[in-house]
């Protein structure tokens, strides 16, 4: 049967609908990109990396990966025998898996750190707290970006 | 002096205080190219320090992830009066610093 110009408008109409819809990833949690992994363990060794503890702020869904806010916080006492040493924040899918590295100590009072970051492509952001009893902690989150940044022209 | 700083001028002793700072930088991540295809060689500031009367309270590794103009905001228990010391250190030798303080009662 030949196609009719009907059947052809109908067929390209639901094509342009269907390309305007969000691409929705779907990743495995846990499948992460071998620069992240060897970035983690360059900092955490051979430690054993718990989830908890951890709390990762950051916008779920973002217009410009230019400029994201994020704020990274464990709840600790922050005294000489149990503080936070550091927060590590990693990405997935930058050129570059790092973010940011912050040491405190029991003279930061809260273990809590705001800056705002640059998101190259929908990814997870992974942070990692480093405790005075030398354990380490993750929390991971997803971040949906529509405006990338850092690989655009330079004018 | 290109940086912006927000400490309380007075706080209570043993007040957990939060500290902002915000300095003016490119941030340049070196992933970028001009429009003829040459890489824009990378300047950021690597690296961040804050002294509370000449003792690190917070410090700071940067990477092209960050934003252009850094923006960071940490804490600090109020232990006595007297001045806070920030630096920051990057590529080709950036350095600059700021200073301001407070009134522990």
């Amino acid at each position: 049967m030949p196609t009719t110009r009907r059947q052809f408008l109908s067929l390209a109409g639901g094509v342009t609908v269907a390309g305007t819809i969000p691409v929705v990833t779907l990743r495995p949690l846990e499948a992460t990109p071998a620069m992240l992994t060897s970035a983690i363990r360059s900092v955490v060794g051979e430690a054993q990396l718990r989830t908890g503890k951890v709390k990762l702020d950051i916008p779920p869904l973002v217009e410009n990966g230019n400029t994201v806010p994020m704020t990274v916080s464990v709840a600790s006492p922050m005294t000489a025998d149990d503080h936070v040493k550091s927060i590590h924040v990693f990405n997935e899918k930058n050129p570059q898996p790092n973010i940011g590295n912050f040491y405190f100590g029991p003279a930061s009072g809260r273990a809590q750190v705001s800056t705002r970051i640059r998101l190259a492509d929908t990814q997870k952001v992974v942070a990692i707290a480093r405790l005075s009893d030398d354990t380490f902690w993750q929390v991971a989150a997803d971040v949906v970006v529509t405006l990338a940044a850092c690989t655009e022209e330079m004018n | 002096m290109p940086a912006l700083i927000n400490v309380p001028a007075k706080a209570k002793r043993g007040d957990v205080i939060e500290i902002r700072t915000l300095t003016s930088h490119i941030m340049e991540t070196g992933f970028r190219h001009t429009a003829d295809g040459k890489l824009v060689p990378r300047d950021i500031i690597t690296s961040f320090i804050c002294r509370y009367n000449g003792a690190e309270v917070f410090r700071a590794d940067l990477f092209p992830a960050i934003a252009a103009n850094p923006y960071l905001s940490f804490f600090t228990v109020a232990r006595e009066s007297g001045k806070f010391e920030f630096e920051w250190i990057g590529d080709n030798g950036y350095s600059s610093t700021a200073s301001t303080s407070i009134m522990v009662e």
